[in-house]
């Protein structure tokens, strides 16, 4: 089975005219390329010839390119410059740190080196093959000297490890400790050797933490990627006694040291960012390296305080993973300039070779205030980046439970298989099973793609799902334009106000706290908000303040999570606000949008039943044409119009008490279940088929500001726009709205 | 005591292979419910799945249970609908549990 042999991505999500995107390919086996730019029409599923979902633009880029492969270099470390250990090596020296393994039985794992593996040059200390800790010396003439505790650690407990290298002896000690507060039964263990060598000096290799340098190029590529939390990480100038050892813990060095000292990292500050700290007087700061996990609870955590701004003094660690990712770091293989007059829409650069296609989207948004026209899809780059090279078909053995039916895997999720380089999605673990809390974009996705199927729902997702609406948007003949997340985040309400209306994806489940209230203040301002999706507004992300293109997500204490974050790590790194569902922060999805998350389900999709609220005069205008009691029980997802996931109508949790439920779901089957925020104790009828809180609730409100919000509450929705040719109760109902939402005419209060 | 195989499934209940046979996905009753739950939740190692290489076509395949280890393919077994596909898989994962070849 051939899996995909062209593959790239861009460098922005989004750009207006006049904007460079720049897009990085590799190719495995094709040596030249046809590259051009296609602006998408249709979503999947909704033209007979799947060609015709594209329209080709002519631009500079169009031509033949070169193919070559380009690598990904995933796991995380830190790189810290101009740090000698070898500096003063006629004494020798110590290294030494506390650690919390999570993935002892990999063949070699560095916590601390200055080694150069293409010299064989340099000391490493590690977790040999055995998960002991040894240290690497490696000589001159090629050689390397190993000296091991021969005792593997225990994954998951706290342990102080330490080596020293005296020259003149060339005696080595290694301590190996568990710390207090485990049950397990561990000894310390030493080893002590006179290996006589002295290691050479690796050329022009930097020190890294929790990997070591394959060689001196750059940039840099690591390997023996640690597993695990490290914390307090010191070297000093000697062979230090482990009572000295004891004493560089600390997180003040004792002033007897501090001549002999060569660093001390304090990880507990800066977190906010990708930099580490020396608290020597040497100064010698570092850099991170495919963002390893911050505010990690450290081995003096107590449980009395859950925020790490609180009590940073209990957050020095770092969580290194073998497969982090944040930054491919491709070379460019061609540059577009968005041409001035390119409209704003979805686009994609197409990438041929053969009969191989593969395409790369991007957003081409307004300039910022120049609105083409006064209707704009809000792209949910977010949770397109929250499910980025999600693998949960292939790595997760529940799913065929959850969903009711066999996971049918593409070419791409092959790919995604073979190659865990690429990086995994906020759904997913990393191979030591903790969380993966960080998402970035700089990366191929390949599940950002036009014509994705998602392996185990077997449903359009996200994205592709996304490209039904605007599929719909085409075919009606509906002037739009697009904007993104990111805008939103960035620019807040300035990214919407142009705009009299505003459409959603189908599932925009992951918001900033600046998109959340930017989106507030455009209701506020009289906006009118078209939510065609379901298990939107769920929950909090965190941007990253200065690195792009990467969100943070902590799966804290409640929703349907995928793993759940550690206890004391439920605040974002990033910027250091509490993570979770909007809900526990106070802000259920009702408050913005009238509905939110009630329960999902993954086999079949239902239809929705007219409620009294369509006989409402106020919604008239939604229902003109439409006599069907039953609306959307056809369409390209499920089968019907309500499904996958869906919101309800709740007025404890702050839908607005006049808003008007103008359509119901029903008849959805036992695999639908309620989120675990819907569920405060469990019983035997929690399945939709004896739940009645399980279902989607269309509904419509004025906003008090001249504006309305309508919210269909189900994922499906859009998958049944197209169906007999566009002409259907579905289709009808969102023109309807939008007809209604376009006029400038105010929408009057319905309290006087 | 009946003849019941592995996990207490009864090769007996020829009902809810009818059951399963005319509608594979989508609503079920309880009885049906508890067996699919313990065919389908079988672990990662073996586990069956289809792979779609173009539309309209599904090929059995097993998970290797290691993170990143090989899918591998039954070139033999294709079909041309998921229903089919989960018909196939339903007999061999009834033959697993009940220790019985179907004769259905």
């Amino acid at each position: 089975m051939t899996t995909p042999r062209i593959i790239g991505y861009a460098d922005q999500i989004g750009a207006a005219p006049g904007d460079r995107l720049r897009f990085m390919v590799s190719c495995e086996g094709i040596d030249r390329y046809r590259a051009d730019i296609v602006r998408i029409v249709a979503g999947v599923g909704q033209t007979k010839d799947p060609a015709d979902q594209y329209r080709t633009v002519e631009t500079t880029v169009d031509g033949l390119y070169p193919g070559r492969f380009q690598p990904i270099h995933s796991g995380s470390f830190a790189v810290v410059e101009n740090c000698d250990v070898f500096a003063s090596s006629n004494r020798g020296f110590s290294v030494q740190a506390l650690i919390w393994p999570t993935l002892s039985s990999r063949a070699c794992q560095a916590l601390l080196s200055q080694w150069c593996d293409e010299e064989r040059a340099g000391f490493a200390l590690v977790l040999d093959g055995q998960g002991a800790l040894a240290l690497m010396l490696g000589r001159a003439d090629g050689s390397v000297e190993v000296v091991s505790t021969g005792v593997p650690v225990v994954e998951r407990v706290w342990h102080f490890v330490g080596a020293s290298f005296e020259t003149a002896s060339g005696e080595v000690n290694l301590y190996q400790e568990p710390l207090a507060g485990s049950a397990h039964i561990t000894p310390a263990s030493v080893a002590k050797s006179a290996t006589g060598l002295l290691p050479a000096r690796p050329a022009a290799v930097p020190l890294l933490i929790a990997a070591a340098c394959r060689n001196n190029s750059r940039p840099l590529v690591g390997l023996w990627h640690f597993n695990g939390k490290i914390e307090a990480p010191r070297i000093a100038g000697r062979a230090l006694t482990r009572s000295e050892m004891e004493a560089l813990r600390a997180p003040n060095v004792p002033s007897s040291l501090a001549p002999e000292l060569i660093a001390a990292w304090d990880f507990s500050e800066d977190i906010e960012t990708d930099r580490i700290r020396d608290r020597s007087p040497n100064r010698l700061d570092g850099r991170l390296v495919n963002l390893p996990a911050r505010a990690m609870t450290g081995h003096n955590w107590t449980g009395t305080e859950m925020n790490w701004s609180h009590a940073r003094d209990q957050y020095g660690a770092i969580h290194f993973h073998e497969d982090d990712l944040y930054d491919a770091a491709w070379e460019p293989d061609f540059t577009l300039t968005l041409p001035r007059e390119l409209r704003s829409g979805v686009y994609a650069a197409r990438l041929q070779a053969g009969d191989e296609a593969e395409h790369i989207p991007f957003f081409v948004t307004r300039p910022r205030g120049e609105p083409s026209t006064d209707l704009v899809f809000l792209a949910p780059t977010a949770s397109y980046m929250a499910y980025a090279n999600e693998r949960a078909g292939i790595d997760a053995a529940s799913t065929e439970v959850l969903t009711g039916h066999l996971t049918a895997l593409s070419p791409r999720d092959l790919w995604l298989n073979a190659h865990r380089e690429a990086g995994y999605s906020l759904y997913d673990r990393h191979a030591d099973s903790s969380g993966v809390c960080y998402s970035s974009r700089l990366r191929p996705i390949m599940n950002l793609r036009c014509d994705h199927i998602q392996s185990w729902s077997q449903f359009p997702w996200q994205f592709s799902a996304d490209m039904h609406i605007i599929g719909w948007l085409e075919a009606a003949g509906h002037r739009y334009d697009v904007t993104t997340d990111e805008e939103l985040h960035r620019h807040g309400l300035a990214a919407l106000a142009p705009y009299r209306v505003v459409i959603t994806g189908t599932h925009p489940e992951y918001y900033s706290t600046a998109m959340w209230d930017a989106v507030r203040a455009y209701l506020g301002e009289g906006g009118r908000l078209i939510y065609l999706g379901g298990n939107g507004f769920y929950w909090r992300i965190a941007y990253h303040r200065q690195l792009p293109g990467v969100i943070e997500l902590r799966r804290a204490e409640d929703g349907i999570r995928d793993w759940t974050a550690e206890p004391g790590e439920y605040y974002h790194s990033f910027n250091g606000e509490y993570g979770g569902l909007w809900r526990r922060l106070g802000r259920p999805p009702q408050l913005l949008v009238g509905v939110g998350m009630a329960g999902q389900g993954f086999d079949v999709c239902s239809y929705f039943r007219r409620q009294a609220g369509a006989d409402d005069p106020r919604a008239a205008f939604i229902f003109k044409g439409i006599e069907d009691e039953i609306i959307g029980d056809f369409g390209l997802i499920g089968g019907g119009a309500a499904g996958i996931e869906l919101d309800r109508y709740d007025l404890g949790l702050g839908t607005p008490s006049h808003a008007l439920v103008l359509a119901r779901s029903e008849a959805h089957t036992q695999m639908y279940f309620p989120g675990p925020e819907e569920v405060d104790n469990v019983m035997s009828n929690l399945d939709a088929a004896q739940n009645p809180l399980v279902r989607a609730d269309m509904i419509f409100f004025e906003t008090g500001s001249g504006g309305a919000v309508f919210s269909t509450g189900s994922i499906a929705w859009s998958g049944s726009l197209s169906h007999n040719n566009f002409d259907n109760n579905v289709a009808r109902i969102t023109a309807n709205l939008l007809q209604r939402f376009r006029d400038p005419a105010p929408f009057p209060s319905p309290c006087g | 005591m009946t003849d019941h195989g592995q996990a207490g499934v009864d090769p007996f209940r020829m009902d809810l292979v009818e059951e399963f046979r005319h509608r594979p996905i989508g609503a079920h009753s309880g009885d049906l419910q508890r067996l699919l739950n313990l065919m389908r939740g079988e672990p990662l190692k073996g586990k069956y799945v289809l792979v779609c290489a173009k539309p309209g076509t599904w090929m059995l395949a097993q998970l290797s249970g290691v993170r990143g280890g090989p899918v591998s393919m039954m070139e033999h077994e294709v079909f041309h609908s998921r229903e089919q596909a989960e018909w196939a898989v339903f007999k061999l994962r009834w033959r697993r549990l009940t220790g019985r070849q179907p004769d259905f």
